[in-house]
This record gives C-alpha cells, structure tokens and sequence, in this order.
C-alpha cells in the first residue's frame, strides 16, 4: 500500500503533476481570500467562464492566451457593471447571463477555428500531460501572485473592508481593484492546463473560506487557506493515481473534504461549537 | 494630541456651486455651496434622501462633481485627500463588520497614510493606536474581532481610527444612528475635544434635539443648500420646516395642556425620527438651546 502511495512521486509525469498543482494552488488560495471577503465568488465564476472566446480568439490569433483571457474576463466585469447600472436588474441576475452567454460564445467559436487544444483539455485541464515548461511557468506565476498580495496586502485589507476610506487616505483604488482582476485573469489562465476553466472556480473560492471559517486574523485566513489547498492538491492528485480516477475533480473533491470538517468542526465558527455556546450561554461569553 | 492653529485664514470646507449627478441621471445635489470655518462642530440635516450621504461622497471625491469645487483648508479637496487631511466615519451598513480584523487593525487602518511603502507599523504608529483607543475608551476591546461589538462601540472605534489618522477634517456620517444616550453623550464629549484642538467636523444626523446642544454650525440640504452659517441664526423653526416640508412633527403643548395654572407659556416639540427638538414658548430662542430631553421622551 506504502509504495503504491509513494510510487507517483517517482514518476515523471505525476512529479510534474504535483507540483504544478501546488503551485496553482498557491496562487489561487491567495487569491481566494479576498474573493472571499469581498462576495466575487461568483464574479470569480463568471470570469472564468467568460475567457473562453478570449481564450479561443487568443490561440487563433497566435497572441499570447493570458491576453485574450484578461481582455474578455474585463469584458465580462464591465458589462456586467453597465448593465446592473442601466437596468432594474440585480448584478448576479447580469452576471448569470454575461457569462453564460459568453461561454457559449466560446464553444461556438471554438468550432470555427482550427486549434490544435480539444475544448475538453480547456474546460478540464490536462495536468499528466504537462511539461517542465508548465512547470516553472506555473511556479513564476504562484511566485509573482503571493509576493505582490502579500506586500501589498495590508492596502488590499482596507480596500475590501472600507473602500471608502481607502480612498480617504488616499489609495490607489482603482490599481487595487483592476489589480486584482488581472491576478485573478491569469490565474484563471495558468489554471487552463491544470483543473481547467470549470473547477478552477473550486481553488478560488474553498481554500478561503475554510481560511475564513477557522479565524478571526487575515493573516492566519490566508496561510489556512494556502496550507488547506496544497493538502487538498497533493492528497488529491495521490489519491487519483491510486483510484484511477481524474485528477482535477479528486482535488475539489479533497478541498470539499476539508471544507465540510472544517464547516462542522472549526474551533469558533464551527457548526457544532456554534451550536454547543448557544445552548449554554456561559459566563465566559463576554471574554471571547 | 496634535493641535492646529484654528485662526488659518481659508476655512475648513469650502464648497462652491456643487452639482451630483449619479450615474443613472439622478441629480441628488445641485448647486450647493456653504462654508464652514475652522475648529467647528457643523451639522448637515436634511431629511432622508436630501443628499447628505451625496454631499460626503463629493467631499471624498467618491462621486465626481457635475460642476462646482470644493477646497478643504484652501486647496482642492483631492490634494488634501492625498495629504490624510480628511477622515470619514462610515454609516453603520457601510461596513461588512464579518470581516477577520481586530479592534486595534482597524484603528492602524488609520495610520496607513502615514506609513511607507511596506506599510510597517512603527512605534509611532502603535503609540497612536493606543492613545486613540484609551481617548475613546475601548482599550479593553483592543483584541476583539470588529463584529463583536456593540452598535455604539463600533462607533467609537471608527472615532479612534479617524483619530489615528491625525486628520484636521473628519466627516461623519450618522454617528447617532442606533446609539444609546449616554454613549451619544460620550461622542458628543469627543467632538467637543477635538474641535477644542482645531478640527473640523460635518455630522449629519436626525438627532434635532441634539443639534444645538452641541454643533456650532449647521447646514440645511434638501437637494440643495438652505441655509448654512451659525447654529443660532439657521436653525430655527421657520428653516427647519422648509428643510423638512412635511416630514416634521409639530407637536404644539399649550399652556393649558401642560399645567393648571394660568400659565400661557407652550412647548412646541419638533421631531425628525430621533431626538425631538424643543422650543419653549415665550419665542425666546436663547431659552431653547439648553434644555434636550432625552429620547426616553420620544413623543
Ligand atoms: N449610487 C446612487 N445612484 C443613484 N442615485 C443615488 C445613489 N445614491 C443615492 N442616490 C440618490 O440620491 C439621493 C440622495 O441620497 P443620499 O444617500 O445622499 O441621501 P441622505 O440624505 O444621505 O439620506 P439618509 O438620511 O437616508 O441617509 C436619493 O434620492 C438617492 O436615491
Ligand atoms: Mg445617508
């Protein structure tokens, strides 16, 4: 059983499965902390839905794929913005139709064009067909992620918790905003390869918010969410080789895993502490 | 604590001809200008949906203006927001109060200006932290999440920060909104501190009562600029009822409501929604001032 467990990290192309999903979920947990806190989980899914023609255009056009992606993720947001503004209807109800119907406008397109991908390895990644180059593209885009959330943080805290006093003292809003939209752009991007455009959304949302559930300090929010991803990513990939099933849904599946222990168990937030304090109003209620 | 020199010469908010048209069309503020000088308490009282909320965001800049300016101590407002001269305290709803931060990180929120590229608190900055807390006493609640609080001591943790911040302009939004008496009264006590150092502060609120009680300065917005200058020449009944049209209660005690005897003085009790402001008969407005009832006296 041990070497079975052990026998796909000997292996070349589950080596470079692992950590190239280590590195995606680095980078998407990161993000996934202010997806999080700001309500964009469903901004986060629409995007990633919505570079499908981009994507598709990109790769026709012979322009880099991270270009086509981020110009139609934009597209989705402000159409979306525009049209929540200019009609009575709520910006969810917007977004649903902007990127469907911009998926949809993908696959079509996909059939115009003769690209040498299958819309399959898009919508769910390829990850045991990476190469090195994955590899170490993945890593400079986890790298480049976690170094800039990290230090700019802090301006992404006051911006998410008190816009408007991000702007008072003077913040460059706008740059934090779109900022962060182009992070999300090309981690949805880098993604391609690795879960794919449907379950990115999975990386970019649970790690989060098992961060969210666990703690009161963003800080320790964001190095739960990172340590939950890469947990679910290695037990997941591990765990696909052994049951011979998909990779990229073995992950979600381990981040659902996590989740839900963490949903019923987590010490302050968890189902059954929550349950347990509103039984017994205790005295020491006003010290927590 | 820091002071400023009051006597500077351009007043603390000056704005000129202001128009706000949102981006759906709607022109909640046109034409507003009004002038208040420094080291100020100015109430900004207008009924619901008469812009107040609007005038804030204009000073911010989060709204652009259609037309008009507005100089905070002499200089466009942009560039003093750059220079961490304003401070807002947000309405209650404003803010998502779920969010992992503690008391005291949202008290360093205010000392982000001031901070370098890195944002690396240093022991000035905690020093202000402190001191902030301790002044409007929530040192106790320094280690606690934002959320679990009650109404009135977030209130007084967004005080603190705007006092970190170190701004000689602080805009407050309904500070009063779902706040006790006694905790109204300690902000109230607060304001009077600050403004004794120099400070500039816009309140809006529908707490009438407490108005003359402790503002120096009052504007009257419905769309527009009413009336604005000294609390005792602008906030009389005749203004208040044009602000308010038919929003206000009147609620008019006479001499024979109120006691036996042949006494022919009236109350009348002026009401928004909170505290009601009084006028006690004789139309002698100096004898007003003093006298605020507590909400307890709601009518
Ligand atoms: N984002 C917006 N887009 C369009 N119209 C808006 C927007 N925000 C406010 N308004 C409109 O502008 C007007 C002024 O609103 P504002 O929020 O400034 O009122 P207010 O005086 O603060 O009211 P309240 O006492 O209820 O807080 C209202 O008619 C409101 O409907
Ligand atoms: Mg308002």
């Amino acid at each position: 059983m041990l070497e079975l467990l052990w026998l796909p990290f000997t292996i070349d192309f589950m080596q470079q499965a692992l950590i190239t999903a280590v590195f995606l979920s680095i980078a998407a947990a990161v993000l996934s902390c202010f997806l999080v806190l700001r309500g964009w989980a469903l901004m986060g899914d629409a995007i990633s839905h919505a570079v499908l023609p981009g994507i598709v255009l990109a790769y026709a056009a012979g322009v880099p794929v991270v270009i086509g992606a981020f110009i139609a993720g934009m597209f989705c947001t402000i159409a979306t913005g525009f049209m929540t503004e200019h009609s009575r209807l709520k910006e969810d109800t917007v977004m649903g139709i902007v990127f469907s119907g911009m998926f949809a406008l993908g696959v079509v397109l996909f059939s115009f064009f003769a690209i040498d991908v299958h819309l399959h390895e898009i919508l769910f990644g390829d990850i045991l067909g990476l190469t090195w180059r994955d590899v170490w593209q993945t890593g400079v885009v986890a790298l480049v992620c976690v170094s800039l959330v990290w230090f700019r943080r802090k301006d992404l805290i006051i911006h998410s918790f008190d816009p408007q006093h991000a702007k008072a003292i003077g913040l460059p809003v706008k740059a934090l905003h779109y900022g962060l939209l182009i992070l999300l752009s090309i981690v949805i991007v880098t993604a391609l390869k690795v879960v794919g455009i449907i379950l990115v959304i999975a990386l970019l949302i649970a790690p989060g918010a098992i961060g969210y559930m666990m703690t009161d300090r963003f800080d320790t929010m964001l190095v739960y969410a990172v340590g939950s991803a890469v947990v679910a990513s290695v037990t997941g990939i591990v765990l696909s080789f052994v049951l011979d099933s998909a990779p990229a849904p073995t992950i979600v599946l381990m981040l659902m895993v996590i989740f839900i222990s963490v949903f019923l168990f987590a010490p302050v937030h968890g189902l059954i502490r929550s349950k347990r304090r509103a039984r017994m109003p205790a005295p020491g209620l006003e010290s927590t | 604590m820091a002071e400023f020199d009051k006597d500077q010469n351009p007043a603390g908010i000056e704005a000129s001809n202001v128009t706000v048209t949102y981006r759906n069309g709607h022109t909640a503020i046109r034409d507003a200008s009004f002038s208040i000088p420094n080291a100020t308490i100015c109430a900004l009282v207008g009924v619901n949906g008469s812009g107040k909320s609007t005038l804030f965001k204009a000073i911010m800049g989060f709204v652009p203006l259609a037309s008009g300016t507005v100089e905070i101590l002499g200089k466009p407002a942009g560039r003093a927001l750059k220079r961490n001269t304003v401070a807002y305290v947000p309405q209650n709803e404003d803010v998502d109060w779920d969010f992992p931060v503690l008391v005291e990180d949202v008290v360093m929120m205010g000392r982000f200006g001031h901070m370098g590229f890195l944002r690396r608190p240093s022991k000035t900055d905690h020093g202000h932290v402190e001191s902030a807390l301790k002044r409007v006493d929530m040192l106790d609640y320094r280690h606690r999440q934002i959320g679990q609080l009650s109404g009135g001591q977030k209130k007084r943790v967004f005080l603190a920060r705007a006092l970190a911040q170190e701004s000689r302009i602080i805009l407050l939004d309904e500070p009063f909104g779902g706040v006790d008496v006694k905790t109204e009264e300690s902000i109230i006590s607060l304001m009077r501190s600050m403004r004794d150092e120099g400070r500039v502060m816009l309140v809006s609120t529908h707490n009438l009562g407490s108005v003359p009680q402790f503002c120096d300065h009052v504007v009257l917005i419905n769309q527009t600029v009413l009336a604005d200058g000294p609390a005792d020449v602008v906030f009389t009944r005749e203004n208040l009822e044009q602000a308010f049209g038919g929003v206000l209660r009147f609620h008019v005690l006479g001499g024979q409501d109120l006691h036996d005897d042949d006494d022919a003085r009236e109350v009348t009790v002026i009401t928004d929604d909170e505290r009601p402001f009084v006028l006690y008969g004789e139309n002698d407005p100096a004898a007003r001032s003093e006298k605020v009832p507590d909400k307890a006296d709601h009518s």
